[in-house]
């Protein structure tokens, strides 16, 4: 178990690694300039000249990557060609938001997709399946920034306009601050991106689910005199979860390197919203950091779930004692 | 007394094609103590039938009576019914492995039973299933408490469902099947533990199965299901022995637990009927020998003067078709080493392992094949017989040893050698649901071989088919149809025509009638042993059923953990085993020889008017409908 983990620990940090030379290269040939883009449309040759010296713009490239590499090693991820200011605290500042983001529409997502998957899958067909099917349809085609128009239409713009402040429309308290208003700040986001991913979550669970109560160990548990409850969630439920769980990884480990338009509609001052600005403002030091980041999100969560698999499968597990 | 009283059972299923009519006014009753057996073909109707009693059919529509201890079981609420599974009634699936959850160790899966019964500690109910365990017989059961189901091997697993249905001491135990996925000698144990069981906790069984050997060996009484209907039931001895309903006569005729080797298997024409529509009056009419005008009306159940009750019109015993007659020119196996299509020496294969030793799959093997015979290759699954017929076939490369097909060695061919040995050993595989390509039409899968040896082409390739078709005894007009709008039996003769379509040699039929039903192996079998006359073939005819190879074969080689460990002429192995391990196989095998009870001979079965009302039972709608 340890050297197939430290074999994942590898792979993970070679995947980062190619990451930064694709992100460098990236900037590389592409046309715009940093320099024009700090210094303004007015700005002279030689002004540009310096800012390109200042950054090291001027360098090879190759130079520029072992120079970027070199810090790296050191924990100093540079500065940001914009505001001047360590790119990691840029960056961690804005993580909390996301991760607020995440973790309460995660708990949110699996509240509704799992149970609407369940009631499907119990009576296919039937009409509770179909308004769940037609559920996860909505959520899955609706587009996402769309829905977030929608919500904040229904539960914050009509209810102000009718003098009833329910929701604040934008904004973010952090949990230590305030804990009640940290949640009351997040519902509305919360809500949006809960809603759009449940769907998929409720189709999964519905298709998952109808395979494994077509086993012949629930017709052994049905022949036992359990009761429906006990089939339903610690039979079948049990055998159902391992794709699940893959893909609550790989959803959480992706999200949590920016929930890009979530977060610009509920003005939401996370990781998401920074990689949009700084693509904008070509801040190439905060845009690979933002990378970087998400790829170790996305490694650790695989590593997480490869080893919840191991775990929850009796056959895994007892092949790798 | 009447443990199961089951009355006008029907059982109808919704499905996509229209309503199944699985179980067609069935009544039956089983009695306490008794070990009560139920046979039939797939699609009959059994294993609905039970599991409708138990409510575990989804969306079946159910009516007439079932009576557990004169508690009516039908209609009853859920919860009512949760409180009769596992407790007074419980079940034995046929597939262990895929019937045992398979994250749960077999400990927690017993406890959980009992602790859905009864309110114990789990530590009482861990000490009792720790009982059971042993009790079953599984070694070093505290240990083997933490088991998974994965971990154990099939006999073993069939052995924790066993424990499992007897820990609440039900009244009942339904068995569907317990022994149709072991090996012979496994299935042996297991019957004789569920026998030791049935007395040792005074239960009840009922237990399906298409075997007819396996029920003559432990069933007290029998009843024989067809289309859903109820063809006959009786004393097991008298049932299996001298039985009144034509389609009973027919099924012990095709299978060859109870027939001397070498007499032909008389197979069933035609196949069962559809339950979508079944036919009025008699189900089996379509295919039954004795068929009379008056059969389309539905017969009575009729009392026998042996006993029996069957569903008939006949009014003397079933009739013997004649047996299909042999062809005079008796095949001749040629002796002498010349003769010998296939050699292998001192074969070997192993795989090595990422960890552990090396796992030694064929271990020496020297045997010789002769032009024109059929080698028996028998033995346990896992024992290397299949890997043997892949090596001889030159479809796997041996770790060491040689195989000469007709003189040359196998390994090392050319391309073009390669090719000619694929045209002249051809395989006829196990499964005929699987090995053929759902989404292709019969005719081409027939003509692959004409195809990709760019034999034939065109309307050539098209004749030729149909004539192979018209060989193994399928309708040339057929050859549009897919693969699943043909039978298991017509699938297998798909299968058999495409090997032969290159006039091999060497056919090698690996497990060729095992996933049949009786009354269809014996039509394959027939047609197999018919090629093998007209067209001079030789076989290699691995199977793990020993009634089916001594039945086939002219020499048997049996295999045990990669060597042979016996080999030679079929009645010599059958009458002078030398070996523990084939004395084995045998005794698992032949009811006679291992506590079955001797099978009544034919004597003369009449019925003796119409069924008596017996007091318990009154006949119920007395006048127009006799069907009980």
């Amino acid at each position: 178990m340890t050297r197939f983990i430290l074999q994942r620990i590898g792979f993970g940090l070679l995947v980062l690694f190619l990451l930064s030379v694709f992100v460098f290269v990236l900037f590389y040939v592409s046309p715009s300039d940093p320099a024009r883009i700090i210094a303004g449309d007015k700005a002279t040759e030689a002004l540009m000249a310096q800012i390109r010296a200042n950054l090291g713009l001027d360098q090879p490239v190759l130079v520029q990557y072992f120079h970027f590499l070199g810090s790296l090693l050191r924990g100093d991820l540079g500065y940001s060609y914009r505001s001047s200011l360590p790119v990691a605290d840029l960056v961690l500042q804005r993580i909390p938001v996301t991760m607020s983001l995440v973790s309460g529409a995660v708990v949110l997502w699996l509240a509704i997709g799992i149970p609407i998957g369940i009631a499907s899958a119990k009576h296919p067909g039937s009409v509770r399946d179909r308004l769940g099917q037609g559920f996860a349809i909505v959520g899955i085609s609706f587009p996402t920034f769309v829905l977030g128009m929608v919500v904040l239409y229904l539960l914050y713009f009509l209810p102000s306009k009718a003098g009833v402040n329910l929701f604040p429309p934008s904004g973010y308290v952090p949990l230590l601050e305030d804990p009640l208003q940290w949640a009351w700040h997040l519902l509305l986001p919360w809500t949006t991106l809960a809603l759009v991913v449940a769907a998929v979550y409720a189709r999964l669970t519905r298709g998952q689910m109808l395979e494994v109560l077509g086993q012949d160990y629930i017709r052994t548990a049905r022949a036992k005199g359990l009761s429906e409850r006990r089939i339903t969630y610690v039979h079948a439920f049990r055998s159902a979860m391992p794709p699940l769980v893959t893909q609550l990884g790989i959803d959480i480990g992706l999200m949590l390197g920016g929930v890009i338009i979530i977060e610009q509609v509920f003005g939401l001052l996370g990781v998401g919203s920074l990689a949009v600005s700084s693509v904008a403002m070509q801040d190439r030091p905060v845009i690979i950091a933002i990378v970087l980041l998400g790829g170790v999100f996305v490694v650790v969560a695989n590593l997480i779930v490869d080893t919840a698999y191991g775990m929850l499968d009796s056959r895994v597990r007892t092949a790798k004692k | 007394m009447t443990i199961l009283d089951v009355r006008n059972l029907v059982v109808d299923i919704p499905s996509g094609d229209g309503t199944i009519h699985a179980v067609r006014d069935v009544s039956f009753q089983v009695r306490e103590g008794e070990f009560f057996g139920v046979v039939g073909e797939s699609g009959s109707g059994k294993s609905v039938m039970v599991q409708s009693i138990m409510g575990l059919v989804p969306r079946a529509r159910i009516s007439g009576s079932v009576k557990f201890r004169d508690r009516e079981l039908l209609g009853i609420s859920p919860a009512e019914l949760r409180g009769v599974r596992g407790r007074h009634i419980s079940m034995i699936f046929q597939d262990p492995l895929s019937s045992l959850h398979p994250q749960y160790t077999v400990g927690w899966q017993i406890v959980e039973q009992i602790r859905a019964h009864e309110p114990v500690s789990h530590a009482a109910a861990k000490a009792r299933a720790i009982e059971l365990l042993k009790k079953v017989q599984i070694p070093d059961a505290a240990s083997r408490f933490d088991a998974y189901p994965h971990q154990f091997s099939g006999g073993m697993r069939q052995r924790v469902m066993i424990a499992m249905a007897l820990s609440l001491g039900p009244g009942l135990i339904i068995a569907d099947e317990p022994t149709t996925a072991l090996d012979s000698t496994v299935q042996a144990q297991i019957l004789d533990l569920l026998g030791e069981m049935r007395k040792e906790f005074g239960a009840t069984v009922l237990m399906i199965s298409h075997d007819l050997g396996v029920l003559s060996r432990v069933a007290d009484r029998v009843m024989v299901m067809y289309g859903g209907q109820m063809m006959e039931v009786g004393a097991s001895q008298e049932v299996l022995g001298a039985p009144a309903h034509p389609y009973t006569a027919g099924l012990l005729r095709s299978s060859s637990f109870n027939r001397e080797p070498g007499t032909p298997l008389i197979s069933i024409g035609g196949r069962p009927p559809s339950l979508l529509s079944p036919p009025a009056g008699c189900v089996f009419r379509e295919r039954c020998p004795d068929a009379m005008d008056i059969c389309g009306t539905a017969p009575p159940m009729r009392l026998y003067s042996n006993g029996i009750e069957a569903a008939c019109w006949l009014e003397h015993e079933p009739s013997e078709p004649a047996a299909p007659t042999v062809p005079s020119d008796v095949r001749t196996v040629e002796s002498g080493p010349e003769s010998h299509i296939v050699q292998t020496e001192n074969l070997k294969l192993a795989f090595s392992q990422r960890r552990g030793p090396e796992r030694v799959v064929l271990d020496g093997i020297t045997l010789d094949v002769r032009r024109g015979e059929t080698l028996g290759l028998v033995g346990e699954s896992g024992c290397g017989k299949t890997t043997l017929a892949r090596a001889i076939a030159g479809l796997i490369e041996p770790t060491s040893g040689t195989v000469h097909f007709d003189g040359s060695p196998v390994s090392g061919l050319s391309r073009a050698g390669w090719r000619e040995m694929r045209r002249r050993v051809q395989v006829v595989f196990q499964d005929p649901f699987g090995s053929l390509n759902p989404k292709r039409r019969v005719g081409s899968i027939i003509g692959d071989p004409f195809r990709i040896h760019g034999i034939a082409s065109g309307a050539e390739r098209r004749a030729r088919v149909g004539e192979l078709m018209e060989l193994v005894g399928l309708s040339p007009e057929h050859y549009n149809r897919f693969p699943s709008q043909f039978s298991g039996g017509q699938r297998q003769r798909i299968g058999i025509a495409r090997a032969l379509a290159l006039n091999p040699e060497l056919v090698i039929l690996d497990e060729p009638v095992s996933a049949l039903d009786v009354s269809i192996q014996a039509q394959v079998l027939n047609l197999l042993d018919e090629l093998q006359r007209t067209l001079g073939l030789t076989y290699l005819f691995i199977s793990h059923d020993l009634a089916v190879v001594r039945h086939v074969c002219d020499r048997i080689a049996v295999m045990e953990n990669g060597r042979i460990i016996e080999l030679g002429d079929s009645d010599d192995i059958y009458q002078n085993p030398s070996q523990p391990f084939t004395k084995r196989l045998l005794a698992a095998a032949s009811p006679g020889t291992a506590g079955g009870r001797p099978l009544r001979q034919h004597g003369s079965v009449f019925p003796v008017g119409p069924l008596v009302a017996r007091p318990e039972e009154p006949v119920r709608d007395s006048g127009m409908k006799v069907t009980r």
